[in-house]
């Protein structure tokens, strides 16, 4: 079985998706994604200058061949702005992928899983190959997955809190069941979120904050990605458990087959 | 995986491989299962391989726990009644096989209200419709009509009869169908025609793929599982797990349900290629149980007396008493139309008393027709 991640049909070789906001500079962000070696880019629609087309000075920092843009939806706040954003930027960008978000409140930026799963099974009918973000719901992913999404991207923790993997019961439910890739997005705080994320059998993980926000951006971006390369490797090798505690029973239970 | 069957999923797995797989494991891999609080399908190929025998008292404790956190003491009650025994196929270990000489008998809606109240006075609510698989006589109309009588009678109605199409368990849950079980005996393709010598059953991939229609007719539970003694018993359990895992997350609304049949004494006497002894059933059941908290796991009266009462609180929450595989068996019993014969022959109140002693409540209803 190939150990590439595959989204609708499309091959990866990293498992780290990347964000580009917060940077000090598009510049920097350049640098840190490079050295994240990730292949996969978020961007919101609402920064890129679509009247400028390619020449945006965003995307000019995003031309590299191995890099697959990912733009989102960012800032709507119901089904049908997402779904208007959504066209907007497959017309802009000649790209038919869509990072879904719908957070109609502002603070926290906490998804709307209703008006997401609309605005998902909108978007596939569209032809639109949609990867949502979701809260950490197992009953909503799999309706997201049900309406035809190509993957899920429950939340760790709020998006910017840097608090890592706050509901792992969730996130372990949602990995059990799912038929398509399951990316972490939000909340991951350190490389070693991430890894941990990876060991409980996460396909990928989205990171923005806990680079750009670091005191150097390009080496996080590096942690990064060996973080999520060791918990991958660390799944795939199957962790070792803590010893059991073996009971005795005063009666065994299986003496009954000596009789 | 969100678009294949299950059938496109089996395609790349090789059984004496996976065989393979589970007889090289070995105590570490045992005691990591036994650690873990998910186990996995490695897992589950460790916990029915030999390595785990030694091991068997903590399995039993831990799919004790296991089964009591998520169910409590309770088991619950099925009868079947037998419909009819003609069947078209031909299946080497079973008795209603179209070659067998035996007498056929189809009941008619006055036999079968006749029966189903005498199993109501049994203290049944559940009930589960067995026919030989006979799509000419036993077709979509008849068992409409079956189940639209039944109705009004119990709360639960399974059946376990020949496949069908989608549209067919459609129509029958329009008019009442809660469950269907469909058991594909044997997963091991290459050997399956050897089992299946003619009829509508030799087709392994529509068997196969059964569940997923059933699925897709919007019924509540579905049940499955494999016919114990044809092939390798650990090996039919990982592709058992193999398909449940996929089952649960493809169709994740509909209720799951296995059961552990050994082949059994019939008319036709096929011996078991690979029989599995009390020790290695118990050790399956467990293992199951560790591997899944939350399927209902079925034991009928295949098995003794004194192993079902052993066994009821190591993992098991469904139980058959009182049973009759044959049609008409409860107004009038007739051994010469009996699908195999059972073993624990119990009337159904020692079965309860039986049960009650061990601590554990009976349930007779756990459905109603208002959630269909």
């Amino acid at each position: 079985m190939s150990e590439k991640l595959i989204i609708a049909d499309k091959e990866f070789s990293s498992r780290l998706f990347v964000g580009t906001g917060k940077y000090s500079s598009n510049s920097i962000m350049e640098k840190s994604i490079i050295a994240s070696k990730t292949e996969m880019v978020t961007m919101a629609l609402r920064r890129v200058d679509l009247n400028d087309g390619i020449g945006d000075d965003l995307l000019s920092h995003l031309n590299h061949d191995h890099l697959h843009l990912l733009p989102n939806t960012s800032g709507v706040r119901n089904a049908k702005e997402a779904v208007f954003a959504a066209c907007m930027a497959r017309e802009a960008l000649g790209t038919n992928w869509i990072k879904l978000e719908v957070h109609p409140e502002p603070r926290h930026l906490l998804p709307d899983a209703i008006e997401t799963i609309k605005a998902a099974k909108e978007l596939v009918e569209k032809g639109f190959v949609v990867l949502p973000y979701t809260i950490a719901d197992p009953l909503t992913c799999k309706h997201l997955e049900d309406v035809g999404c190509q993957a899920v991207m429950p939340l760790g923790a709020c998006i910017g809190s840097n608090e890592g993997i706050t509901n792992i019961e969730m996130i372990k439910l949602i990995i059990d069941q799912s038929n398509v890739p399951v990316v972490i997005d939000a909340g991951l705080g350190a490389p070693s979120h991430a890894a941990l994320a990876m060991e409980l059998g996460a396909d990928a993980c989205l990171v923005n904050t806990a680079i750009a926000n670091s005191s150097d951006p390009i080496k996080m971006g590096e942690a990064f990605h060996w973080a999520i390369v060791s918990g991958r490797m660390a799944w795939k090798a199957r962790l070792a458990q803590k010893p059991q505690e073996v009971t005795k029973a005063t009666s065994p239970l299986t003496s009954f087959l000596n009789q | 995986m969100k678009n294949q069957s299950f059938n496109d999923l089996l395609e790349p797995y090789d059984w004496d491989q996976v065989t393979q797989q589970i007889y090289d494991k070995g105590e570490r891999d045992v005691i990591q299962a036994l650690s873990k609080d998910r186990a996995d399908l490695e897992d589950l190929k460790a916990l029915v391989s030999p390595a785990a025998t030694p091991y068997l008292e903590q399995m039993a404790q831990k799919s004790q726990t296991i089964t009591q956190q998520r169910f409590g003491k309770t088991i619950r009650m099925y009868v079947p009644l037998y419909l009819s025994n003609y069947c078209s196929n031909g299946c080497v270990y079973c008795g209603f096989n179209a070659k067998n000489k035996i007498p056929r008998k189809k009941l008619t809606t006055e036999e079968v209200l006749a029966e189903a109240n005498q199993i109501i006075k049994l203290g049944f609510k559940s009930i589960l419709l067995v026919t030989g698989e006979d799509q000419r006589r036993c077709n979509t109309e008849y068992l409409k009509e079956i189940i639209t009588l039944l109705n009004p009678m119990f709360d639960t109605i399974s059946i376990e009869v020949q496949p069908m199409d989608t549209e067919d368990y459609s129509i029958l849950k329009e008019v009442g169908l809660h469950a269907v079980y469909v058991y594909q005996e044997t997963y091991h393709q290459k050997s399956y025609p050897d089992y299946h010598a003619f009829g509508r059953k030799r087709d392994f991939k529509y068997r196969l793929t059964t569940p997923e229609r059933i699925a897709e007719a919007g019924v509540h539970k579905l049940g499955f599982g494999a016919l114990l003694g044809l092939e390798e018993w650990r090996t039919e359990a990982f592709f058992i797990a193999l398909h449940l895992s996929y089952m649960e997350k493809k169709h994740w609304q509909t209720q799951y349900s296995i059961s552990f049949p050994r082949l059994r004494p019939h008319a036709g006497n096929f011996p078991p290629q690979f029989p599995i002894n009390d020790t290695e059933l118990l050790k399956l059941i467990c293992a199951f149980r560790i591997f899944n908290p939350y399927v209902e796991l079925t034991l009928s009266t295949r098995e003794s007396a004194f192993y079902r009462d052993n066994l009821l609180s190591l993992g098991v929450t469904s139980m058959s008493a009182g049973s009759k595989t044959e049609p008409g068996g409860y107004v009038k019993e007739n051994k010469e139309l009996k699908q195999f014969e059972i073993e624990d022959a119990r009337s159904v109140e020692e079965v309860v008393s039986a049960i009650n002693e061990r601590g554990y409540e009976v349930v007779w209803k756990d459905w109603d027709t208002v959630l269909a």
